[in-house]
């Protein structure tokens, strides 16, 4: 991966002072577009340090409803602030000390989607080791149907993974979602694109030293494939941390359901609550993306087949 | 790997027919890539034994994989093309097309179909032009650039549910958006229960993929061969120019991607909207996978299945034509 500020490849034009202004334009429009990125979330962020009397003075009423259940219109438009009249750490006291059930959510998110990026890139590696290796036309076909499944909508998938778990009397327990996860061939499609640049000599080179499959496998091919798998990792967690459509329609019970689903439904009650808990919601994504930037946009870099 | 079977073979070639050995072996060197043109019959046998070795070898690596995909998604994706044919789960009878036909004419089909397209007709183009802009204005060599593409991405992993307080704020009928709108002398409106809905809509699918899609492109950028630019420099000053005459057709595979990843991507977008508006949304907004979640509260296999049969064929036509579309392009740039 080229660094960015590398990437600029005009040598020195005559004119000295057209390429400065144009700069400082290229500059200005670059940050209004990241004031459009981080807004939205600098917001929810300095927004969840406002007290809970705060919050409701300030949006209660946007989300308010009269005794019929319908809306309320108010006169005035509601303002949306940026910084707090005062910091005030009441709303995470409230949800990390008095209200368990927002950290159990949290860690039934946690329990999706961890396991199923650990589960499904070890799956993954495995079938994309073999699908380099296999010989003969029938792993084309093959390969090509995982193709297709994986870049189905989840309005097609979640017919056959429903038949199934009903099936398996799955429904409603944790299984319902893990077991799709961790089968979905995904990562397999990444994988096998980063690994068919490896050599095949070096395969060669193994056996001759007299290595099994197994050996090849973990001593040499999964060195080199190992930052992909990481980024690949960081793509499955996010998705699934996300996720909204399996839960619906996998899981009833309201205590197996992920923060996600349960954070869509609480700014009809405690919108004192939401903006922490959204805070607290994308604490992993973000930590992730901190630490791991650059591996995930190896990651995507590779989905884009740029370069391999 | 190949050239190991060429000598295998060819050592049997010796034990058995030694006349032979000479012109098979000039012919392998000449074709050998592909040692299955004109072999002996005992070439072929040890070929084809050598591949059954390997492929047993290899086999354990995409069993467990193979065994879940084939569990969780392709058999039951062949019961839900049998469950298209019938009339229930029970009887089993027959019925041909007219699922297909029931859900095909279903007016809330029509309407979660229509709002998808349009979706995806005036998201896609945008999202893919929009992300070739920023990818542009982050390849020059300013100051900050890891810091804007950072902040680019960040949409990316920040989850929509959390996000999504801001936007109602935003855009309710005593939101934020309507102070601008009178300021410019129009009336209020309702953007997430009126037309705007799918508006408001595309705004968060933009806000959340454009990060993606301009990594894609800087990917591509980088690849751009220098001499080549260096040269192009040498013939003209104008950006415009070479933009269009060499950058475009670097970028033109990764363009093809760019727009197919987009459509899929904008066939996923029921996430923002079940966030934004919750279940029962206000029509313009209401998308295929709503219609499917209200199939599956009724449990209507039939039209389940149909309706997933119809979706899996659109997507994978779709699938198709970029698989066909990639390699004739992408055979182009390849030196």
């Amino acid at each position: 991966m080229k660094r960015i500020s590398d990437m600029d490849a005009g040598p020195v034009r005559k004119n000295k002072v057209g390429p400065r202004i144009k700069k400082v334009f290229i500059v200005i429009a670059a940050t209004i577009c990241m004031v459009f990125f981080l807004l939205p979330t600098v917001l929810t962020f300095t927004n969840s340090f406002m007290s809970a009397t705060e919050i409701k003075a300030n949006y209660g009423k946007v989300f308010a409803t009269n005794e019929k259940g319908g809306k309320v219109y108010i006169g005035e438009t509601v303002k949306l602030k940026l910084i707090p009249d005062m910091v005030s750490f009441e709303q995470y006291k409230t949800v990390l000390f008095k209200s368990p059930d927002y950290l159990f959510k949290f860690w039934n998110s946690l329990i999706y989607a961890l396991p199923i990026a650990i589960v499904q890139i070890l799956l993954a590696l495995g079938a994309s080791y073999a699908f380099v290796r296999l010989e003969g036309r029938w792993k084309y076909v093959l390969f090509f149907i995982y193709i297709m499944i994986c870049l189905m909508p989840y309005q097609v998938t979640l017919v056959p993974n429903y038949l199934v778990t009903n099936w398996l009397n799955l429904i409603n327990t944790r299984w319902a979602i893990w077991l799709p996860g961790i089968t979905s061939p995904f990562a397999v499609y990444l994988l096998t694109k980063s690994m068919k640049r490896i050599p095949k000599a070096l395969y060669e080179a193994a056996k001759v030293d007299g290595a099994s499959e197994w050996t090849i496998f973990t001593k040499v091919v999964m060195p080199l494939v190992k930052s992909t798998a990481f980024s690949v990792g960081i793509l499955i967690f996010i998705d699934y941390w996300n996720m909204v459509e399996q839960p619906l329609i996998l899981l009833k019970d309201d205590k197996l359901q992920p923060l996600s689903i349960f954070l869509s439904r609480i700014n009809e009650g405690e919108i004192g609550l939401a903006f922490a808990v959204a805070v607290i919601y994308m604490v992993p994504c973000v930590l992730t993306f901190l630490y791991g930037e650059d591996y995930l946009v190896e990651g995507i870099t590779t989905q884009g087949g740029v370069k391999g | 790997m190949k050239k190991k079977e060429t000598n295998q073979t060819n050592q049997i070639t010796e034990t058995t027919e030694t006349t032979k050995t000479a012109k098979t072996k000039k012919h392998k060197v000449k074709e050998a890539p592909k040692p299955k043109v004109r072999m002996t019959k005992e070439q072929k046998k040890a070929y084809i034994k050598h591949r059954l070795k390997t492929n047993i070898r290899i086999m354990p690596f995409l069993a467990p994989s193979l065994i879940g995909v084939l569990l969780f998604y392709l058999v039951p994706y062949c019961v839900v093309i049998f469950y298209t044919f019938v009339d229930n789960p029970i009887t089993l009878e027959f019925v041909g097309f007219s699922n297909l036909i029931d859900v095909i004419t279903n007016p809330s089909f029509l309407l979660a179909s229509w709002n998808t397209v349009k979706f995806s007709l005036i998201a896609v183009p945008l999202a893919v032009i929009l992300s070739l802009l920023l990818a542009l204005l982050l390849d020059h060599k300013i100051p900050f650039a890891s810091q804007f593409r950072t902040s680019f991405l960040s949409p990316m992993v920040v989850p929509v549910a959390s996000v999504v307080l801001v936007f109602q704020v935003i855009f309710d009928y005593n939101g934020v958006a309507n102070v601008a709108v009178r300021f410019f002398g129009g009336g209020r409106v309702d953007w997430l229960k009126s037309g705007f809905g799918l508006y408001v809509v595309m705004l968060l699918f933009l806000w959340k993929n454009l990060g993606y899609n301009m990594i894609l492109f800087l990917g591509a950028l980088g690849t751009i061969p220098k001499d080549c630019l260096e040269a192009a420099y040498l013939d003209t000053t104008s950006t415009w120019k070479i933009f269009w005459s060499i950058k475009i057709r670097y970028l033109s595979p990764t363009i093809l991607f760019v727009t197919i990843i987009s459509i899929i991507n904008s066939f996923k977008v029921f996430r923002e909207v079940y966030m934004l508006t919750g279940a029962h949304p206000y029509e313009s907004v209401y998308i295929l996978q709503h219609y499917m979640n209200n199939k599956f509260e009724s449990m209507d296999y039939q039209q389940l299945s149909a309706a997933a049969v119809i979706m899996s064929i659109v997507m994978g036509g779709a699938i198709f034509a970029m698989y066909v579309a990639e390699n004739k392009f992408g055979q182009d740039m390849e030196e």
